[in-house]
């Protein structure tokens, strides 16, 4: 019988402050050791936490995000363990009042296996509390000592914990690509995940169907996609096969070894889940205003899914184009901007050129959006002149790579290049004489039955105009003139 | 309720404190009493009460989120036992 595997998320995602959490040091990644450690990160006694109102709206805007309730009052507490790096010897996260309660996620699950079909799921978020980063140790500079820099010591993290609702790697990479996105879209989070600004934490169990859930194991800190699949696949296969050969899981954290693409239980510590959580009376507790839930809320920029709605329902895109355009912000916007050149008539031919051209030669030059050489209104520009039929589509390839490769405008490059259309019949049914007088055998064979020749001879009109005929004209011009 | 000498061998052990046999019976002794002050307050009918998490009914001050820290690492440094290369030195820690 077939086994149902069983995927939670817990991600950490590091707030785009300034300052830490809990004081006004600054959070900049990658500056000299301790320097950023200011006597609440190094916990000098005596000094008290000052809770950073830019880490608050940003969990707000996680939660509008989500659609989750926002809790108008949530409390600070300690969460008590030993380790170096963390000096006051607990960590204030949150515990029974998160301040961002339960949400809900749409994602799009692209199947890794063979011919299954792309399909949408909806994975509901727990809570989403805030909590401060600890510090890092540098192992092996020195004989027999760890080295420990605090300066990420207070960052302001956001753990979003989901709902065990994925049953694949694929779902659970699907659903982390999401929260990405996400976090990004709404600025809470640069999810930089080289530097450790987004980073996933992956429970895994597996159970026969309609039975009851199975042990779980907590895949710690995976900071790639690929790794996080990689983790799963081989985690699921580690579990099912000690089921099956009678063995039993036990509740353990492991660690997944990207050399070797195996996952392996940390040791376990001694009494490390006794973490004698209680409110942290330093902190009193958090009150959301509704006039401050208002601010937040007239911050927040349109969510995708509101776009892909926007997108498929006025300008008539299919789900698979609203989808791409949506896969960041600065694509939406991009393609937004270009739309409000050329007018929502034109979105599909936006949308065309931005999910086949744009998106091809930023691939070919491996560039993000944001880098695109041409901006938005020079494609806007150019697509305008398709549009009012100007150029044709092949002179517009054309007209874009001018664009691509030296900048400019379009009106100047079709000026410049003459790859201004032929739109005037008169023109057009003169190279159409010129060609079928030139083919008039051809000519008798056509209209003797053997249609197939049309392709023939729109291709060498075409040629004729020096591939500037309107090609709309062309075909109907010929179709006609053949006709006799 | 009353303590036994492994919860409180358990707890000092959590707690990092390193305790001799006179001092757990002390502090066994002093918890449990404080156990007992709890279990006086759980007696009591709170029922409709709202549950506080601060013992004052005010709620957070948000800070604005500008830098206000200057760098103070030397003047931090020169009091602890050990540095390196601007890294806080600790007995090895291994994962």
């Amino acid at each position: 019988m077939k086994w149902e595997i069983v995927i939670g998320l817990e991600v950490h995602t590091q707030l785009s402050t300034n300052t830490k959490i809990f004081s006004g040091a600054s959070t900049a990644f990658g500056s000299e050791p301790n320097t950023q450690a200011d006597a609440v990160s190094i916990a000098l006694p005596g000094v008290l936490p000052v809770l950073n109102k830019g880490a608050v709206e940003r969990a707000i805007k996680f939660g509008l995000a989500v659609g989750a309730h926002i809790a108008p009052r949530s409390v600070f507490a300690r969460k008590n363990y030993f380790y170096p790096d963390l000096p006051k010897g607990y960590q204030i996260s949150q515990m029974d009042l998160p301040v961002v309660g339960q949400g809900a996620l749409t994602i799009q699950v692209e199947p890794l296996s063979g011919n299954a079909k792309p399909y949408e799921k909806t994975v509901r978020i727990t809570r989403a509390h805030l909590e401060e980063d600890a510090g890092k140790s540098v192992h092996g500079a020195t004989q027999s000592m760890t080295g420990i820099d605090l300066n990420r010591a207070g960052t302001p993290l956001l753990e979003i914990v989901s709902e065990p609702d994925m049953c694949s790697a694929a779902e659970a990479v699907a659903y982390a690509k999401a929260l990405h996105s996400v976090v990004r879209w709404i600025g809470i989070c640069d999810g930089n995940m080289q530097e450790g600004s987004f980073r996933c934490d992956v429970n895994v169990s597996v159970r026969k169907p309609g039975e009851p859930l199975g042990t779980r194991r907590e895949i710690k800190n995976l900071n790639s996609f690929k790794f996080m699949q990689q983790a799963i696949d081989y985690e699921v296969q580690w579990q099912i096969d000690t089921l099956e050969n009678g063995g039993k899981i036990q509740q353990a954290t492991i660690l997944f070894n990207p050399d070797t693409g195996e996952t392996r239980a940390m040791r376990s510590k001694e009494d490390a889940h006794d973490y004698r959580y209680f409110p942290d009376p330093d902190l009193l507790p958090l009150d959301i205003t509704p006039a401050m839930l208002d601010a937040v809320r007239s911050t927040m920029p349109e969510l995708p899914t509101t776009k892909r709605e926007r997108y498929t329902g006025s300008f008539g895109l299919s789900a698979y184009d609203a989808n791409s355009l949506t896969s960041s912000r600065e694509m939406a916007e991009f393609f937004d901007t270009t739309v409000g050149i050329v007018g929502g008539a034109n979105a599909k031919l936006a949308a065309n050129w931005m999910t086949g051209e744009v998106s091809a030669q930023l691939n070919r030059d491996n560039l993000e959006i944001a880098q695109c050489p041409i901006s938005a209104a020079q494609l806007g520009g150019m697509l305008a002149r398709i549009a009012d039929g100007t150029i044709s589509n092949s002179g517009a390839k054309e007209v874009f790579r001018a664009l691509w490769a030296e900048g400019g405008d379009a009106d100047a490059i079709i000026e410049a290049k003459g790859l201004k259309q032929v739109s005037d019949s008169g023109a057009i049914e003169k190279i159409i004489d010129e060609v079928m007088a030139a083919n008039a055998d051809k000519v008798t064979e056509y209209r003797s039955g053997k249609d197939k020749l049309f392709g023939f001879f729109v291709g060498a009109a075409m040629k004729a105009s020096q591939g500037k005929a309107n090609p709309a004209q062309l075909n109907e011009l010929l179709k006609k003139k053949l006709a006799g | 309720m009353s303590l036994t000498t492994q919860d409180v061998q358990k707890i000092a052990r959590l707690a990092r404190l390193s305790m001799n046999e006179s001092e757990i019976e002390a502090a066994r002794s002093q918890l449990s009493g404080i156990f007992e002050l709890i279990a006086e307050m759980q007696a009591v009918d709170t029922t409709g009460i709202e549950p506080m998490s601060h013992a004052q009914e005010l709620s957070q001050r948000l800070r604005e989120d500008t830098v206000s820290e200057p760098d103070q690492r030397a003047a931090f440094q020169a009091i602890a036992p050990q540095v390196e290369d601007g890294l806080y030195l600790v007995p090895q820690v291994i994962e």
